[in-house]
């Protein structure tokens, strides 16, 4: 998928139109452990790109999630209040946290493709 | 997530098999240990409150003192009833500083001719040092650093121990016995840190291998990480060393007076006893809780407490998911005044209030073998 796109904290954003679709990545849940609570923005909220818009929670830590891009958050994904293992078992899928209405999708040029994100991630290891 | 350097980390003689098990290792008081197994800390933690969870917990210290007078002398040191400790039991008490606060917990069992002490890996090097230089013309301390510790919980363990020493299944919570298993010699005590029955087994650290390979082979047991271990201590009540308890907390406060027996109580004669006798006369000013947040999102160390009209009242000293409970559970201290069971309190997470009660430890019935 060419329009999916990756940061070096571990969220992710699939871009359709001027909406982009944020999660975080499958490195980042198995790294979490048992997700048991998130915390998401409101509708309306203003994110910036690299700046606080959701916590998620596994039964050791608290840890943020950051906006891949700036923009206007239009939708969350209420599924996770009730089963926050979604994002264990389909981070990329049905585990996604919020959409945002792009403020400027230049931003997208700044953040990593698949190719490049897998990379990344084996440096770390 | 920026990884610590596990270069200068010590490690346990069951490293090894942690790795080939497929744990995730973290550095813990100066250790590199599991944190958790592939399962994931849920499940281990959930297996123990149903099956038997083998836990690793050879970084805490093995303490031996010899002497002859060695429990008259350890009860300089500490609060507890050491002198009628009898042969074969094991007890739960604290090492006080003179301005009553909690230098370390441990357990002390009376092995006949001989004592046995399990401390803190954390506190262990001081704790030792603190023996020696406080008892030691009256005791021989030993560091017991050629014994690892494995801890059998949960309310199989008991079937499992009784396969590989049918003895040990009639031993009572907080007794201790020696075991021959496997021609390894074991030291087992039936207690623990998950409130459920099992038994904690110090085992010769050449033989620790075989011994948790011989556990694990049973059907019952799956290894478990101090993710799970963390997670069901708290659900016990448990205090953990430098989070609930410390140097700045007292036992009275740490709501640990039942560990302190009328005889101590009356003689004195361990460090601090002034502020701690008085405080069991008088009542302390602030008091170790339980803490049940009503929505959704973990509490965690540090997170601020306000009573009903806002004033601050005290830190919560752990908290997080309860897989047991379903949700999130914390303890913190909080004013006396504000210590009653039902008490209504805000938590200050992400600096927005969320509401939360007092309610009575454990969060889960401790399930323990008293025969």
């Amino acid at each position: 998928m060419a329009d999916l796109k990756f940061t070096k904290e571990h969220e992710w954003v699939r871009v359709e139109g001027d909406i982009g679709t944020v999660g975080i990545t499958d490195y980042a849940q198995a790294q979490l452990g048992d997700v048991v609570y998130v915390e998401l923005p409101e509708v309306g909220r203003k994110v910036t790109k690299g700046g606080d818009a959701a916590v998620v929670e596994s039964v050791k830590a608290a840890s943020e999630v950051y906006a891949p891009v700036s923009g206007e958050v239009v939708e969350v994904n209420n599924d996770l209040t009730g089963n926050p293992a979604l994002v264990n078992s389909s981070p990329e899928g049905e585990g996604w946290f919020f959409k945002l209405k792009l403020a400027d999708p230049g931003e997208l040029a700044e953040l990593m493709d698949e190719a490049a994100y897998k990379k990344f991630v084996e440096g770390l290891s | 997530m920026t990884q610590a350097s596990t270069v200068a980390l010590k490690r346990t003689p069951l490293h090894a098999l942690h790795v080939s098990l497929g744990a995730k290792m973290v550095p813990f008081a100066g250790y590199d240990m599991p944190v958790q197994y592939p399962a994931g800390i849920i499940a281990e933690h959930q297996h123990c409150r149903t099956g038997a969870a083998l836990f690793d917990v050879s970084h805490m210290g093995q303490v031996r003192l010899d002497g002859r007078d060695a429990a008259a002398a350890l009860e300089r040191l500490v609060p507890g009833d050491v002198v009628g400790l009898p042969v074969g039991r094991t007890r739960y008490t604290l090492f006080t500083d003179e301005a009553g606060g909690i230098r370390d917990d441990l357990m002390v069992t009376n092995a006949g001719d001989h004592l046995l002490l399990v401390v803190n890996a954390s506190c262990k090097d001081d704790d030792v040092a603190h023996l020696r230089a406080e008892i030691g013309d009256r005791v021989t301390v030993t560091m017991l650093d050629d014994r690892a510790l494995l801890a059998l919980q949960g309310p199989q363990a008991v079937a499992v121990m009784a396969r590989l020493a049918p003895d040990a299944a009639v031993m009572k919570f907080m007794s201790f016995a020696q075991f021959t298993i496997d021609g390894i010699d074991c030291w087992l005590t039936r207690s623990g840190y998950t409130g459920e029955d099992g038994f904690e087994i110090s085992v010769p650290a050449d033989a620790a291998v075989r011994l948790a390979q011989r556990l694990l082979a049973e059907p019952e047991v799956r290894p478990a990480g101090l993710g799970a271990r963390d997670s069901l201590r708290l659900e016990a009540g448990l205090c953990l060393y430098g989070h609930d308890i410390d140097r700045t907390t007292s036992p009275v406060e740490a709501d640990l007076g039942w560990t302190i027996p009328k005889r101590r109580r009356a003689e004195g004669g361990f460090p601090g006893a002034s502020r701690i006798l008085a405080e069991l006369a008088h009542g302390p000013s602030r008091r170790r809780v339980g803490i049940l947040p009503e929505g959704r999102a973990p509490a965690r160390e540090h997170t601020p407490i306000m009573d009903a009209d806002g004033n601050w009242i005290g830190d919560v000293t752990s908290g997080g998911f309860g897989p047991t409970v379903g949700g999130p559970i914390a303890m913190g201290y909080v004013d006396v005044r504000s210590a009653q069971p039902g008490t209504r309190l805000d938590l200050i997470v992400r600096d927005t209030a969320r509401p939360a009660r007092v309610v009575p430890l454990p969060f889960v019935p401790h399930r323990y073998f008293r025969g």
